[in-house]
């Protein structure tokens, strides 16, 4: 097709005899560029004082001399204690039991100190009640060394003592004109809302509002109008045997969270039996990616799913106006309910109060064991309702003091603006923040608080489980808990930890404190009697009338990385990729395939790899969300829209980390279901998206999948077969020894090492890259870099989605193409993921392979192996060839472009003295041009060696942990000897699901997975 | 600020082989000056005993007192000057001798029956009670008594004086040897002077005597003939390249190596007088070393443990090159970093980290752990860091290269007795190796990651 089209770039090849134009067909520049003048000739080079000789001289000088210069060695002062604390001994790490209660993360966890500084946290295993030490809770020591803190507190901005402080509002309270109000997080904490009971007597006029950023309401009011109390009921995973899901993203924050542990232990399949879980959802959650069956429905049909789901199970009214095929599958969830009988849970994510009712009321009806009301969780106690209220009366004028304490409400309100007028009408508003955040700025008083790690609290997580918080650090600023003031306040001269323990004089039963405080965590009931703010709250519900119709309809999440957006200035979390999208340091409106294609959304990868997305608006109402990226998400629902709280914060955080878009004006009414209208908008984003090829091709040699049915009954070598090579034209199994070329090192004396992954107890949820992160000192390194698939991650979670409704449908696709015409268009087919494709995690890290291929092609054997199976990467002899990264089938080596640490560049953590502080002394920090990877925590293993050496004993099995072992508290990753006869990875090893990762290959990997196993199962 | 003692240098290497050139010569005259140092030492020891009898004051056994004084009395009294206690020379003077006996043996109970003097010291010293001593007898407490009557001794007099005479003594052998090279320079210039007198003299008889000596034909020069010849250039400048590259070699190895660095440190702690005289055992301060990675630079509280009675050397500890006032000095340097008042025995509260110069830098790409070796392997302290206690200036005494680690990991064999750990390791490894002894190195002791993660 020709065209008489003609394309001009400039307005002067308008004219016709234009001599620019003309001279510009012959030459590339109009004019002549006068190299000759500079390079040619002769006598003009040979005027100038400086000969091309004279310039290496003087190159040469001055690098002889700053050589010699540098042989001198600097001189390093070393400076003790000049009176050591008892407790502390250099080199020794001290551990201490603690707890995180930010208001959404409630957990009880294991403080690593080294020389009195936090560094790393870990699980507690005394605790019984398994408040998930997620990644946000890993990385919250890094929180504690953030630059952006308040430091100070301050009025008006300006700095000031705590006495001063103290008296000015000490001032103001007594004259306040009208109503104080506590607008807290929730403490859950008896000392804590016996303190406010006093406050408020001493005062008179208080009212306590409790709100949660991220609303319970609807499942509160449920239990609370069915149980009289107010909290949430208690879930026992472990003894589900058949789970299903509406809209719960329950393996993530649904309810407080921290129910993934107990889950992942019902998943792996012992004597023929594992769990069933069916899941209705919306958005592809982490929960939905773990499930059996999972059918994506918008959010208004949940609500059908649930009141069909009901009649179904309590055998009352049986007509659903569900499409078939969904009544179908709901109908086949009730029956599998019914026959597990008291193993069996509905859990329930709607923002409306029917459902959660419908919930409590299948359960109970089921005879449900899993549901336990009678320790019910009392980690939310949010009234969206009182706050609502709150925010009337300010504006009405009749709130005379606001006193704010651990939250952001003029960013996380859906009604920030009526919020921002309200606080101009109020005289005294103090806040109590750890950040120098929006509501700080607007706020007369700023009482800086510490962080968890410098405070003290007693948390009731549930009505039974109690945790102790306790100092690791003093205060790093001139900082003063809540509590503290507040008791300063009340007149009372006690400090608040010795008002926790007198709390609890009498409460502990036949323990003591220390022995309590020792543990962390306590079974009691409280001492404390309810105060008398449990009126319910409005009740919430999902209008079906206004959500059904023309537009999207957009569910809000949290994701895992940032949950409800209040550690958004940590540089781990925000470079940590989703596991989902395993895009990071951004939020994106999740879009489903059919849906982008209606609105001409794109998703490309650009020259370099890279993912770019389209921009929409956003509007709910009169809000509108410009310019949010849209990912088209596999598995999300066709009519629906998912994007994730906790972004697009401007204040008290750092240029770089601010990310993403603010969804809290969308969050209408704190539901977490919205009707939205939705339009492109111009430009492409780019994202920092770490996997960029989405589907597993078929390629069954990297995840092995089976149904329970084919495990149970099919021998090993059917669904797990070993690879097979040809050897004088007899098929050899690739693991013996006959067709092995390598000379093996005897590694049958002392440890050897080796980790076994499973792949069913595995969630994804992450809290192995922060573990990771945190323990071997690995660099952030921003979102550009990360752009450039440069992340330094040792480890990655692998996600992949099948092609054809399941992965083994895609297996039996690959095997059948035959013909290169079949090849090309079917392969082609095999990149796309399904709309409601089957996910699997496989998290990757080095597989320390026992015939290494990075090894050999060291040209200076900067990385070799030892006698204990650890794949040894020597940072000091390493040139940076990059040879071994190539030659790494895994592609777990990565390589320092630059400088990460004090380099202005790379302006995270490490480039403070604060940031520095959460360093792990043991490992070595990389500098530029230098490869590195997973060391399989060698610094942990040799600590474990020596410690029984000096001890003089043999060493038990469990003793030895990496980093993401001891993250792992699904059991998911299990490490060990394999050396040691009775030890649980010798098990693994010689379980029928073992398989090693690219096991064709031959180099023999001390990292083994588990063949993923399904329960499909219908009753 | 830096002070290096080993260095390499050219000039250190020739004056080494012109010291080796002689040894042999010098042999003798060492031994001789050895033999008479031991005599001299010995000479000065009697001297001292009997400087010590004669000031005894005929109230019992001053040197037997001496003794009881430092095991029981030290600890709070001085005999010269005010400790915790009252200074105790010229107590005899001030109470009988009854008083002071009954005193001793059970003061508390002199304090309760009323004794006006005993309430009296009670109170001047801040109601401290002194602990009673019924083991004791009376002549015990004359022979202590005794020894803290004699009067203060003249300082240094005495210990400078043998100190000085030893040192001539010892220094002996560094004179001659100076005397004698300059004997042989002297007896080799007269050589050369003679000679070409000699020559002189030959030329001038020749010449008066009319001979005539036949003039040599001229040779081509020698270094002509040496370029000229291509096989000899080639040959020696292979040579000269090859030892300039040996030397710059050697030089460049050497960059980085700090062996024999004694930095001048904030406060003259002198290793010699803690671990040598007073044979305290190095792991009583360097506590840690027992169980982490550091082997710990001691807080000033350990220091304290000690120096809260020790606010002076004793005379005899102060040497020709340090005087018993510098050495005092630097205790009260101790005392201001830690914010102590010796004169009314308190802590101000204001503390002063003291900035020490590290000696021993491990790169941070090493991993060393100090508990490894001291507890777990059973090493003595000096098998790296050499003799500590005789250095009045620590300086670095191994190298602390690799080469240096691994050398030992090769030749050091595993303290396996005893250790629960080792057993079942040691059994299977000896027998793949056949032998009974293993060594560092078969245990995977120079795999790369041991060290370096």
């Amino acid at each position: 097709m020709s065209s008489n089209k003609k394309y001009w770039k400039s307005v002067e090849e308008l004219k016709n005899d234009s001599s620019v134009v003309e001279t510009l067909q012959q030459k590339e520049f109009a004019e002549e560029i006068p190299v000759e003048d500079f390079l040619g000739d002769k006598s003009s080079l040979e005027s100038s004082k400086t000969s091309r000789r004279d310039f290496l001289k003087y190159v040469g000088f001055s690098t002889a001399a700053a050589s010699l210069a540098a042989c001198e060695g600097p001189v390093t002062k070393s400076i003790p204690y000049v009176v050591q604390p008892e407790r502390i001994v250099p080199g020794i790490a001290n551990f201490y039991a603690s707890t995180i209660a930010d208001g959404f993360d409630f957990a009880s966890v294991l403080v690593k100190t080294r020389e009195g500084r936090p560094i790393k946290i870990e699980n507690n295993d005394l605790s019984k009640f398994k408040g998930g030490v997620n990644a946000r809770v890993h990385a919250s020591v890094l929180s504690l060394y953030d630059t952006k803190r308040v430091k100070r507190p301050m009025i008006e901005g300006r700095n000031v003592s705590w006495e001063e402080f103290d008296s000015e509002v000490g001032a103001a309270l007594e004259n306040a004109n009208g109503e104080i109000v506590l607008l807290t997080q929730t403490f859950a904490s008896p000392s804590t809302s016996k303190l406010i009971q006093e406050f408020s007597s001493k005062y008179g006029n208080v009212r306590h509002v409790v709100y949660d950023t991220v609303s319970e309401d609807a499942a509160l009011n449920a239990f609370q109008s069915k149980y009289g109390r107010r909290a949430l009921p208690n879930y026992d995973f472990s003894k589900a045997k058949t789970v299903v899901g509406v809209g719960a993203d329950f393996l993530a924050d649904w309810q407080g969270g921290g129910y993934d542990s107990a889950y992942a232990k019902t998943r792996i399949p012992e004597n023929g039996q594992m769990s069933r879980h069916i899941q209705f959802e919306s958005n592809m959650t982490l929960t939905g990616a773990n499930a059996d069956k999972r059918v994506p429905l918008k959010p208004s049909q949940l609500k059908a799913v649930m009141a069909a789901l009901r009649g179904y199970v309590m055998g009352g009214s049986s007509t659903s106006e569900l499409p078939s095929n969904i009544d179908d599958a709901v109908v086949k969830a009730a029956n599998q309910l019914r026959k597990a009988g008291s193993g069996a849970v509905v859990a329930c994510g709607i923002p409306d109060d029917e459902s959660q009712t419908w919930a409590l009321e299948i359960n109970e009806a089921l005879g449900s064991q899993v549901m336990d009301t009678s320790n019910a969780r009392v980690i939310r106690q949010g009234n969206s309702a009182e706050v609502a209220q709150l925010v009337e009366d300010m504006n009405n004028g009749s709130v005379g003091a606001l006193l704010i304490a651990g939250l952001n409400p003029v960013h996380t309100l859906p009604n920030a603006a009526e919020f921002v007028e309200g606080l101009k009408q109020v005289e005294t508003v103090v806040d109590f923040t750890t950040r120098a955040d929006e509501t700080s700025k607007l706020s007369k008083y700023v009482a800086a608080t510490p962080h968890y790690l410098e405070s003290w609290g007693d948390i009731q997580f549930s009505e039974r489980s109690f945790s102790l918080m306790q100092p690791t650090i003093r205060p790093l600023f001139d900082t003063r808990q809540f509590q503290d003031t507040l008791l300063k306040w009340s007149d009372n001269n006690k400090s608040y930890y010795e008002y926790i323990k007198e709390t609890w004089s009498a409460g502990l039963g036949d323990r003591n404190w220390s022995e309590v405080l020792h543990d962390g965590v306590f079974e009691a009931s409280s001492p404390v009697a309810e105060s008398g703010s449990a009126s319910a709250s409005n009740s919430v519900s999902l209008n079906m009338d206004e959500i059904e119709g023309e537009g999207y309809e957009l569910t809000l999440y949290t994701n895992t990385a940032l949950g409800d957006g209040q550690q958004a200035n940590n540089p781990w979390l925000q470079e940590m990729p989703d596991p989902l999208t395993r895009a990071s340091w951004d939020n994106y409106l999740t879009v489903s395939k059919a849906d982008a294609e209606e609105l001409g959304l794109v998703n490309e990868h650009v020259a370099d790899g890279a993912l770019n997305g389209s921009y929409v608006n956003i509007s709910v109402g009169d809000s509108i969300l410009q310019n949010v990226p849209v990912y088209i998400m596999p598995g999300q629902a066709k009519g629906s829209v998912g994007l994730a709280l906790g972004y697009g914060r401007k204040e008290g955080i750092q240029e770089e980390m601010q990310t993403g878009v603010n969804a809290y004006p969308l969050y209408k009414n704190f539901s977490s279901v919205q009707k939205v209208k939705i339009e492109k908008a111009a430009g492409m984003h780019e994202f920092a998206c770490v996997q960029l090829h989405n589907t597993l091709m078929g390629r069954g040699d990297i995840i092995k999948e089976t149904t329970l049915e084919i495990f149970n009954t099919k021998d090993a070598h059917v669904w797990n077969s070993t690879p097979e090579v040809s050897l004088n034209h007899i098929e050899t199994p690739v693991t013996s020894p006959e067709v092995d070329i390598w000379e093996s090192f005897d590694r049958t004396t002392g440890p050897h090492f080796n980790l076994s992954i499973d792949l069913n107890a595995c969630t994804g949820c992450g809290a192995c890259v922060i573990a990771c992160h945190s323990e071997n000192n690995v660099p952030v390194v921003g979102k550009e870099e990360v752009r450039k698939s440069r992340d330094m991650h040792w480890m990655r979670i692998d996600r992949y989605f099948s092609s054809e409704d399941t992965f083994t449908s895609d297996l039996e696709k690959k095997e059948n193409i035959g013909g290169l015409g079949s090849s090309l268009s079917e392969f082609g087919e095999l990149e796309q993921p399904a709309d409601n494709p089957q996910v699997v995690f496989q998290p990757v890290m080095c597989q320390h392979c026992n015939h290494a291929p990075c090894e050999t092609v060291c040209p200076v054997a900067a990385t070799s192996h030892g006698r204990q199976g650890q794949n040894q990467m020597i940072y000091n002899r390493c040139v940076g060839t990059r040879y071994c990264a190539n030659n790494c089938p895994y592609k777990v080596r990565r390589f320092n472009w630059f400088e990460y640490a004090k380099n202005d560049e790379f302006d995270y953590h490490m480039n403070n003295d604060l940031g520095r502080m959460v360093l792990n002394p043991d490992v070595t920090v990389r500098a530029r041009g230098v490869m590195e990877k997973c060391s399989m925590c060698i610094q942990k293993t040799q600590k474990t060696i020596l410690d029984a050496k000096r001890e003089g004993r043999t060493i038990k099995d469990g003793e030895f942990q990496t980093a993401c072992s001891a993250a792992c508290d699904k059991g998911a990753m299990v490490f060990g000897d394999v050396n040691n006869e009775d030890s649980k990875i010798l098990e693994k090893k010689n379980d029928d699901r073992m398989y090693h990762l690219l096991e064709y290959l031959g180099t023999k990997p001390n990292v083994m997975y588990q063949t993923k196993v399904r329960n499909t199962t219908e009753a | 600020m830096k002070k290096v003692i080993y260095r390499h240098s050219t000039s250190r290497k020739l004056l080494f082989s012109v010291a080796f050139l002689f040894s042999f010569t010098l042999i003798g005259f060492a031994q001789e000056g050895a033999s008479q140092d031991t005599t001299a030492a010995a000479g000065a020891d009697t001297e001292a005993a009997a400087g010590q009898d004669s000031g005894s004051t005929g109230l019992g056994d001053p040197a037997a007192g001496k003794e009881l004084f430092n095991s029981l009395c030290a600890a709070c009294h001085k005999p010269y000057s005010e400790s915790i206690g009252p200074a105790l020379h010229g107590v005899t003077d001030r109470r009988d001798m009854e008083w002071l006996q009954s005193w001793i043996k059970n003061s508390a109970a002199m304090i309760a029956s009323g004794d006006q003097e005993a309430v009296q010291v009670y109170e001047e010293y801040n109601q401290t009670a002194m602990p009673a001593f019924p083991q004791l007898s009376n002549e015990d407490i004359d022979n202590i008594l005794a020894y803290v009557e004699q009067p203060k001794p003249e300082p240094k007099a005495a210990a400078s004086g043998a100190a000085g005479g030893d040192a001539s003594q010892s220094g002996g052998g560094g004179i001659s040897v100076n005397v004698i090279l300059g004997i042989l320079v002297f007896v080799l210039v007269v050589l050369l002077i003679v000679l070409f007198l000699v020559n002189k003299t030959l030329r001038n008889f020749a010449d008066a005597s009319g001979i005539v000596i036949p003039e040599k034909p001229k040779r081509k020069p020698i270094w002509k003939s040496f370029v000229e010849n291509q096989f000899l250039l080639l040959v020696s400048s292979i040579i000269v390249l090859l030892a300039v590259g040996y030397f710059a070699y050697g030089w460049m190895m050497q960059v980085g190596v700090d062996q024999g660095y004694q930095p001048i440190q904030p406060i003259h702690y002198s290793h010699r007088i803690h671990a040598g005289d007073n044979q305290i055992e190095c792991k009583y301060c360097h506590s840690s070393a027992r169980t982490s990675k550091h082997s710990g630079i001691p807080s000033l509280n350990v220091c304290m443990n000690c120096h809260k009675a020790i606010s002076e050397v004793a005379p005899e500890t102060a040497t020709e090159e340090y005087s018993k006032e510098f050495y005092d000095k630097e205790i009260a340097k101790l005392y201001d970093a830690v914010g102590w008042d010796p004169a009314t025995r308190t802590y101000s509260g204001e503390e002063k980290p003291v900035k020490w110069v590290r000696i021993h830098n491990l790169p941070d790409l090493a991993y060393f752990n100090h508990s490894q070796h001291v507890s777990v392997a059973g090493i003595q302290c000096q098998e790296c860091h050499g003799p500590i206690e005789e250095m009045e200036i620590v300086y670095q005494n191994a190298p602390l290269t690799m080469g240096w680690c691994i050398n030992c990991h090769r030749e050091t064999n595993i303290r396996i007795e005893g250790n629960e750990y080792y057993e079942k390791i040691h059994e299977e490894l000896s027998k793949k190796y056949g032998v009974e002894e293993l060594t560092v190195a078969q245990m995977g002791g120079i795999e790369c990651g041991k060290c370096h993660y």
